[in-house]
């Protein structure tokens, strides 16, 4: 079914006469799922290489240029029993890519250097308390200098580069600390060298780089590996649209191959997938996944129309534009700016101990030399034990306690079904006390489903369900799929507009609008108990009946709203829908406060008195009217389905049918913030232990090494227990 | 003592062709997949043939 899927837009000449192709495969989640499709490709004759990627669930292929069609791949893992579709690497997946190559690159020149460093440093440990001549240490930690000064000039470069931007723009964040630290204790060790001294701390800095280097490159890795996920998601989609080669000439093509200005086709049951203006064409469109109005909106030449409207009756010639043209969406852009800049102003929790942090300790150490200073001792050593000062409380620790636990619970949440998008999204969502749901999409399942399914006789519903399969309706669809048809019944005519007929049995047999299946009083009786569903009806000879198809609660919403509230957080439902349906599926899950027919304006206005009362809301929306509110909450989720927009701006985007993913989300997160917190006052305890040590001008190299090992280890063990699954 | 005059450098160069080698590995993309590799280690034997030797 995807053989006439244009590739070429993925296709990468390598040279040589050779193309690659990236396809995102479905369901490779072993190693005999990868030896069984290496094999097989690899047998395909003209192949010069089929390699899998299970840590990315991907594939990536290359043969000689032009022997072979990229749709033969395709189909020849669907016979494997695998779904594959191409896909494009992103902008930010590429980005979050090579910084973790380049971290773990530094983290591999320090790692060396510390061994090496560590080879040179026991004998001067050990010799100190024996026999070890002046000439003889010189000498080794001058060889020190020369592994640790360039390894560290180059390793310790994310931390120096970070430190001067905050400097810059006037704060202080952890990084600070860290490289005054570094630079310190290069700078100290030097100049004891070449004034013969018995302590360098060349060891010391290099094995501090290396562990925080270590904590980074864990955290860039769940990023870069949440990302590729996320690149998978997409390309899974499979989003196509029909594109005009010519004024007369169709092909289906990757939505991400469509230019602003190209011309595209949409048809009855089609759901758009990119923003554009109608220039030919009525129908009536469902645009619930935007606006949140689960009643269908009719569009003319002129309107515009956003990737996910569905189109329900007729056909439509779309132009493509550029996020432009709707005052809607212009309106949305404008908001999502504003909310955007107040949130950049979250300060971190690392961001909060580095201020307190950094100067405490600098204080201290201008103190302890001071105070030597008063004491009697030379300058010299008052200057050295102030430094060892400022070495021993270079927060390793305090610089791993939060990159760990995210790490950690990143990976957590990424076994929930939960994507994080932000770095920061985890303390955030650890705050919340209040939790705003959109209903559309979001409390209910995107896709149609029919209500009324026990009230109608099985062999019924198999039939309408194989009737319906000949209609490309989208509420007749859901009857289809509701009733598991799979064969369609014979002459079968469509009437536009009405429905489809057709004989079976001898007799008549019609779905469709209530009125041309003559079902008015049937319809009527549903619309009067649930004014929010579409009917559909059917007939066979005399007997008539009426499907209501209506969208679903998530089947697991009620359980996580009571869960929600058990963990003393409020939940609220605020909706573009009409009153009726809002007020219905609040009274299904037990939530007392809601607000229908909301503007986006009006949405972020609630956010906005919500924070002016206290709140810290976790805005959790797919519409694209629900974009500036996910923007302006205190912290924010989408789910997978939501358009392209709010997702962009959610904290987080959560997987599958189910809400469960929320409130793992805020459980995991605050078990989290919880951690984040243990780790720095653990951090915090050794540095009271080790600073009197310092301060008493006592610390060796091997004490310093000691202690920053120590509490680094110490550190990361904690974070480790946020892998202790939580019970849902 | 005298012994240190070769056994500092040629630790020093053991550990640099330890660095090279890391660096090699990285570049040449064998961190990419990290639970892939893990598998292949075990993985039987790829049947001989003069082609679908991937890489």
């Amino acid at each position: 079914m995807h053989a006439d899927i244009d590739f070429s837009h993925y296709l990468k000449s390598t040279g040589a006469g050779f193309v690659h192709l990236d396809l995102a495969v479905e369901g490779i989640n072993c190693a005999g799922c990868m030896a069984k499709i290496e094999r097989n490709l690899s047998t395909i004759p003209d192949v010069t290489s089929a390699r899998v990627n299970l840590t990315d669930s991907r594939l990536a292929l290359e043969w000689k240029a032009g022997a072979l069609d990229p749709a033969l791949f395709v189909s020849r893992l669907a016979e494997l029993g695998y779904k594959a579709y191409p896909f494009e690497r992103d902008d930010a997946e590429t980005l979050e890519a090579r910084r973790a190559q380049g971290l773990l690159r530094r983290l591999g020149v320090a790692a060396f250097a510390a061994m090496n460093v560590m080879m040179l440093s026991i004998p001067v440990w050990s010799g100190n308390v024996s026999d070890m001549l002046p000439e003889q240490r010189d000498f080794f930690h001058w060889l020190s200098a020369l592994i640790v000064l360039p390894a560290a000039a180059y390793s310790a470069q994310p931390f120096f580069s970070s430190a001067l931007s905050a400097l810059r723009a006037r704060g202080v964040n952890m990084d600070v600390p860290i490289s005054i630290g570094i630079v310190l204790a290069l700078a100290t060790s030097v100049i004891e060298t070449i004034n013969h001294a018995e302590h360098a701390y060349f060891d010391a800095a290099v094995m501090l780089i290396a562990f925080l280097l270590a904590g980074r490159y864990l955290d860039q890795n769940m990023r870069r590996r949440t990302r590729a996920f996320a690149g998978n998601l997409a390309a899974l989609k499979a989003e196509t649209a029909t594109k005009f080669v010519s004024p007369t000439e169709i092909k289906t093509v990757p939505a991400a191959a469509i230019r602003p200005g190209d011309i595209v086709l949409l048809r009855p049951g089609e759901r758009c997938a990119v923003d554009g203006n109608v220039i030919e064409g009525r129908s009536e469109v469902d645009q619930s996944l935007i606006t949140g109005e689960t009643l269908p909106a009719m569009v003319t030449p002129g309107s515009a129309v956003f990737a996910g409207t569905l189109v329900r009756s007729g056909t439509l010639r779309v132009r493509a534009s550029a996020a432009s043209g709707g005052t809607l969406l212009d309106e949305i852009s404008r908001l999502l700016d504003h909310a955007l800049q107040a949130r950049s102003r979250y300060l971190r929790l690392a961001e909060r101990a580095s201020r307190l942090y950094a100067p405490v300790v600098h204080a201290t150490a201008l103190l302890t030399m001071l105070g030597w200073l008063a004491w009697g001792a030379s300058f010299h050593d008052s200057i050295v034990t102030a430094i060892a000062v400022l070495i021993i409380t270079c927060p390793c620790a305090l610089g791993l306690a939060i990159p760990a636990v995210q790490t950690v619970a990143s990976g957590a949440l990424f076994g929930s079904g939960v994507l994080l998008n932000s770095g920061d999204a985890i303390e955030r969502i650890a705050e919340i006390d209040r939790v705003i749901f959109d209903k559309t999409g979001t409390l209910t399942l995107p896709e149609l489903d029919v209500a009324n399914l026990a009230d109608i006789p099985d062999d019924v519903v198999r039939l309408a369900g194989r009737l319906a399969l000949s209609s490309r309706h989208p509420v007749a669809a859901a009857v289809a799929r509701y009733a598991g048809a799979a064969s369609p019944l014979p002459d079968i005519q469509e009437e536009p507009g009405q429905g489809v007929h057709g004989l079976h049995d001898g007799r008549p047999i019609r779905l469709g609008r209530p009125s041309f299946c003559g079902a008015d009083d049937l319809a009527n009786e549903i619309l009067c108990r649930d004014p929010e569903a579409s009917v559909v009806a059917f007939s066979h000879g005399e007997s008539r009946y009426a499907f209501a198809v209506r969208q679903r609660l998530r089947p697991d919403a009620a359980e996580v709203v009571a869960g929600l509230v058990r963990m003393g957080v409020a939940v609220e439902i605020v909706s573009g829908d009409r009153e009726p349906a809002v007020r219905l599926a609040s009274e299904t899950l037990g939530v007392h406060e809601w607000r229908a027919e909301v503007s986006p304006v009006d949405k972020i206005d609630r956010i906005e008195e919500l924070v002016r009362q206290g709140c810290k809301v976790l805005m959790v929306g797919d519409g694209l009217n629900d974009a500036p509110a996910l923007a302006a909450a205190h912290a924010s989720m989408s789910p997978v389905t939501a358009t392209h927009m709010s997702q962009a701006v959610a904290d987080a985007v959560f997987l599958g049918e189910r809400l469960a993913p929320v409130l793992a989300a805020v459980k995991v997160s605050r078990k989290a913030l919880r951690l984040m917190r243990q780790n720095l006052w653990l951090a915090i305890v050794y540095n009271v232990l080790a600073v009197p040590i310092a301060i008493a001008g006592l610390v060796t190299p091997l004490i310093a090494a000691a202690a920053m090992s120590g509490s680094s280890v110490i550190v990361m063990l904690n974070a480790l227990r946020a892998r202790a699954r939580e019970t849902i | 003592m005298e012994v240190l005059v070769i056994l500092v450098p040629l630790a020093l160069a053991l550990g640099f062709v330890g660095l090279l080698g890391f660096l090699w590995s990285l570049k040449s993309g064998q961190y990419d997949d990290l639970d892939g590799a893990a598998w292949r280690a075990i993985a039987d034997d790829e049947p001989a043939s003069d082609q679908g030797q991937s890489r």
